[in-house]
């Protein structure tokens, strides 16, 4: 793990994604994407929906398969090859906009099953983690219980636990906080903000602008399929230099 | 000023029938009482027509001979044994071609489900097109079809179809060869009953080190090459100690061997591909329903494809599949009933139907029949009702 | 800080990706494996399909009126031509048949009246098909009065006696069927154990058992001296059997909807009935269609068991036409006419309540 945040600036691109194309059938949903993310680094993606953002970061762990270009994760470039596939999987958590929590495993048994059948660690040991991270999610008490006797924050504070269990490289966040009632919102951002405290590589795809303010490296908004600008979270939100990012901003933060 | 209305006072109680319990409980004694005038009309016409017609009700006529023969039957019959053996001798046969129906059923219909959902179209096409076509005919028709348009339709005992000269297939039924066991066999099952021991406790062992230690072996592997590989072996030691009673051609028959009825060819063929229809489409809807999320998740744990399937959508399936998967079972049992119409020796043909018209008791052999299929139900329902209370999911 | 000022207009994607070529690339040889299913598959439908085609249409026989004209060499259809008239209307008289034909585009009209979305009186049109229809039906087809010649129920066979049973229990069943499932789900303790113990009885017993009993047992609960019509006798055994299959169909239609409702209509003070008829069922009733349509088609397949009890429907009468001396060895062609008539009408019934069930998942989502 590491624990502590890498200096930004000089340390190997953790994500590097070069000429990255993707089309669902006859749409082009991703286009020419380039992006490179430094460990440690904290970015946050937001854009209309429809833009291609969650296309984008499900692209990192290969959820969705990319049909032109290079994606490069902590050294590994991203082909085909089935060993690699899941070689990447390991060292790239994910975290679900529904929280796809296993319904008929326990809490703990959610965050046990890759630990014991992927890396193939001693079922005690694998508790004592799964533990470990619970407790920091602030949900320990609730280990025994199944996914559908939890609330929908707690649900979404057990999936991040269950990512970090297997000691993750860089962190995906799709869109975690959408499906969740506005009075569990905070406990999960919570998570998220001592999470990015502690130096973790994390993509967000979020339309939680405070979160972007006080957590986020940078920002990037997306359209379309594309990039449209990529900044510091200071000048983005007080001086977006396209006019899409403009009205972007004036309809999510206009009221 | 406006009147108030009188309020009601709170003791008046209102009359009988405004009042909701004194409303059920009058509601229910009226219905007893019309099941129980309903019921004694029926036994007072009852007992006026048997009386008319001679017969004497009572279980008696259970052990008088029988006096007639039945082609199948898994214990000691001949037309000297009573009617009561003749029930016994039914049961087992609608135990004995649904047991081998539901293991038919469940093997194809699972293969078509998982081919329903195949990413090969034409694979697919084909598994939807098996079942539209089964489950959209009527089963009979189908029993029909197999038995007077395929199995009657055979060639006579002298041309039968044969599979390199042991097996044969004619009007008559199939002939298979039958196993003789000389001694020595004894060992064969020994070896097996120790491989499968060997084996359970090679699966709990690597169960435990899992747990303990995070390794396994591929013990499901090495199982199955135990208890297929050690009587093998000793098979080979003891120098294949089983001779085949091959079927020859006599006559105008087969004598040896071990026959197949074209009844039952007939019935099971129609029965398992007819069930099986309709449990690909539970098997297919069962998966389906499992949200693209859950196998999503487990990629991105890392999981490889075959650990997704077995430790997240399988569990998963099952108990969406399990509960209407035992409803085909049950109807498959139901179903087998349809023996009678091609004279198959099962439970209703035998019994509901040559023994009842032998001996006239109508009631008490309608009972007996109803009565075990009843009772096959009620077990079956009662196995469901405690596989949903163990693996109901846990939710609020 | 990158900007993006320029737009990336969309471009096609690259072919090796769409295209009917990339179709077959990814749905039939995405690898060695898929490879060698699709030749597999195309083999089994080879054998399949040609001498099918063969048999039924190449080398069939259709015109001619006996079995010499026949070459039996593939199908001979000339058996079906034959026998159609006995295998649509029985052994109904010739001169009659128009009544059967009446009946039938009478029901046919007010079936696909319920059918199509847009047409208005929904209401009373399936009140007259459940309630005048079946009185009107039963005078046209039975006769004896109006003038009409009196046809006898023996004479009643094929096509129609299996629509009549078909459509006699369902009417028959869907009334007893509510009451059984609103007594399923009743407070009074009596009545609801009354319902199980009903419900589950026809439930656990073979169609054919049924019928046995109700064509045994049933004269010998008559009062001495009463007969009852062989037919009759299957109406009452096949009603009494799918009553209970409606019923559950019901009960889960019923507990669709939120206990809510049902509250939110007793705050109104309305009584039980009124709840019921006015709220509940209305709203149940549009999701147990598709359940019921199902429960109809298991019965259409189901009256084929009436042969056991010496009826003539489509299947019985087909069975009957193959032991006729004149045109022994035709089993194949009765069984597969059979089988493609009872095929239609499954399958065209099984369509819709599929687009039923459709549409209403996605106007549950809206």
């Amino acid at each position: 793990m590491n624990e502590q945040a890498t200096q930004a600036g000089n340390a190997a691109p953790m994500v590097e994604m070069r000429g990255v194309n993707k089309w669902y059938g006859d749409f082009h949903v991703l286009r020419d994407i380039d992006l490179e993310v430094r460990r440690g680094e904290r970015i946050v993606i937001c854009g209309p929906s429809g833009s291609g953002k969650s296309t984008l970061i499900r692209c990192i762990n290969h959820l969705e398969e990319h049909q032109a270009g290079e994606i490069v994760v902590g050294g590994v470039p991203l082909t085909q090859d089935v060993k690699r596939i899941e070689q990447v999987r390991r060292s790239v958590g994910m975290v679900f906009q529904h929280f796809n929590l296993f319904p008929h495993l326990t809490v703990l048994e959610n965050c046990c099953l890759a630990q014991t059948w992927v890396q193939k660690k001693p079922r005690r040991e694998a508790e004592r983690l799964a533990m470990q991270y619970l407790e920091r999610v602030k949900i320990a008490e609730q280990a025994r219980k199944y996914p559908g006797q939890l609330s929908g924050g707690q649900q979404q504070r057990v999936a991040i636990a269950r990512s970090l269990c297997l000691h993750p490289e860089v962190m995906l966040f799709d869109e975690p906080t959408s499906a969740l009632d506005p009075e569990m919102i905070k406990e999960v951002l919570d998570v998220m903000v001592e999470l990015a405290e502690e130096g973790m590589t994390m993509l967000c795809v979020t339309h939680e602008m405070g979160f972007a303010k006080t957590v986020a490296d940078r920002v990037i908004f997306m359209d379309q399929g594309q990039i449209i600008e990529e900044n510091a979270p200071e000048p983005f939100f007080n001086n977006p230099q396209s006019e899409r990012t403009q009205l972007f901003l004036s309809q999510i933060l206009g009221h | 000023m406006s009147v108030r209305p009188k309020a009601p006072s709170v003791g008046t109680k209102p009359p009988f029938w405004r009042d909701r319990a004194k409303r059920a409980l009058t509601f229910q004694v009226l219905l007893i009482a019309a099941v129980v005038l309903f019921l004694l009309y029926i036994v007072g016409n009852t007992q006026d027509n048997l009386a008319a017609r001679g017969i004497t009700t009572g279980f008696g006529f259970l052990t008088n001979t029988a006096g007639f023969g039945i082609v199948q039957s898994l214990i000691d019959y001949s037309s000297q044994s009573t009617y009561g053996r003749t029930f016994v001798v039914g049961l087992l046969n609608t135990l004995l071609v649904s047991a081998l129906g539901i293991l038919a059923a469940t093997l194809i219909g699972f293969v078509v489900g998982i081919a329903r959902l195949s990413p090969n179209w034409l694979i697919a096409r084909l598994a939807s097109g098996y079942i539209e076509i089964f489950r959209n005919i009527p089963l009979l028709l189908q029993i029909f079809f197999w038995y007077f348009a395929v199995l009657r339709a055979m060639p006579s005992p002298r041309d039968s179809l044969t599979l390199g000269e042991v097996a044969f297939l004619n009007v008559r039924g199939l002939f298979l060869p039958e196993p003789q066991f000389l001694s020595g066999f004894g060992l064969i099952p020994l070896a097996l009953g120790i491989a499968v021991v060997a084996s359970i406790v090679l699966l709990i062992w690597n169960k435990r080190r899992h747990e303990a230690t995070g390794k396994r072996l591929p013990a499901g592997w090495i199982s199955l090459g135990l208890v297929v590989g050690l009587p093998l072996l000793v098979l080979v030691i003891t120098g294949v100690p089983v001779t085949w009673d091959v079927p020859e051609l006599r006559g105008f028959n087969f004598r040896g061997g071990f026959t197949v009825i074209p009844e039952f060819l007939a019935l099971w063929l129609a029965l398992s591909i007819y069930t099986a229809s309709f449990i690909a489409e539970i098997v297919r809807s069962g998966i389906q329903a499992i949200p693209h999320g859950q196998t999503e998740a487990a990629q991105a744990l890392s999981l490889p494809q075959n650990l997704v399937l077995r430790l997240v959508v399988v569990p998963q399936a099952l108990r969406v599949i399990i509960p209407p998967l035992t409803s085909q079972y049950l109807n498959l049992i139901k179903n087998s009933s349809l023996a009678t119409a091609i004279g198959y020796p099962d439970l209703v043909s035998v019994f509901a139907g040559t023994t009842l018209n032998q001996t006239g008791q109508a009631i008490e052999v309608i009972a007996m029949t109803m009565a075990v299929y009843l009772t096959i139900s009620l077990l079956v329902s009662m196995f469901m009702n405690w596989f949903n209370a163990r693996v109901a999911l846990v939710e609020r | 800080m990158t900007i993006q000022h320029k737009m990336i207009e969309a471009r096609p994607a690259p072919k090796s990706t769409v295209g009917p070529l990339a179709w077959l690339r990814a749905n039939l040889f995405s690898g060695p494996v898929n490879t060698v299913f699709t030749l597999l598959g195309l083999y089994l439908l080879y054998l399949l399909l040609v001498p099918t085609i063969e048999w039924a249409f190449i080398d069939a026989d259709w015109i001619g009126t006996t079995r010499d004209d026949c070459s039996r060499e593939g199908a001979c259809w000339v058996f079906v031509k034959a026998r159609l008239g006995q295998f649509i209307y029985g052994l109904y008289p010739r001169d009659e048949i128009w009544r059967v034909n009446l009946t039938f585009g009478v029901f046919a009209v007010l079936i696909a009246w319920l059918m199509i979305p847009r047409l208005p009186f929904k209401r009373w049109v399936a009140a007259a098909t459940l309630l005048v229809f079946p009185i009107f039906a039963f005078f046209l087809l039975y006769g004896g009065s109006f003038g009409l010649p009196l046809v006898q129920t023996h004479r009643w066979g094929g096509l129609m006696l299996t629509l009549v049973l078909a459509v006699v229990g369902m009417v028959g069943a869907l009334p007893i069927g509510i009451v059984l499932a609103l007594g399923r789900r009743s407070q009074m303790p009596i009545v609801k154990s009354f319902c199980v113990v009903f419900i589950e009885f026809w439930r656990g017993v073979p169609l054919i058992t049924v019928l046995f009993m109700a064509s045994v047992m049933l004269p010998l609960f008559m009062p001495t001296g009463v007969s009852v019509d062989r037919l009759i006798r299957a109406f009452i055994g096949i009603t009494l059997f799918q009553s209970a299959y409606m019923a559950e169909v019901i009960r889960g239609g019923l507990q669709a909807i939120p206990r809510g409702q049902e509250e939110a209509a007793a705050a109104l003070g309305m009584s039980y009935w009124l709840r019921m008829g006015l709220i509940v069922l209305p709203q149940a009733l549009k999701m147990m269609i598709p359940g019921i349509v199902n429960t109809f088609i298991s019965l259409f397949k189901d009256t084929t068991l009436v042969m056991i009890i010496g009826l003539f429907d489509l299947l019985g009468i087909v069975q009957a036409a193959l032991s006729d001396s004149r045109w022994l060895g035709f089993s194949l062609e009765g069984y597969v006419f059979a089988a493609f008539m009872f095929w239609i009408f499954c399958f065209s019934m099984s369509r819709y309540s599929q687009y039923l069930e459709r549409k209403l998942h996605t106007g549950h989502k809206r």
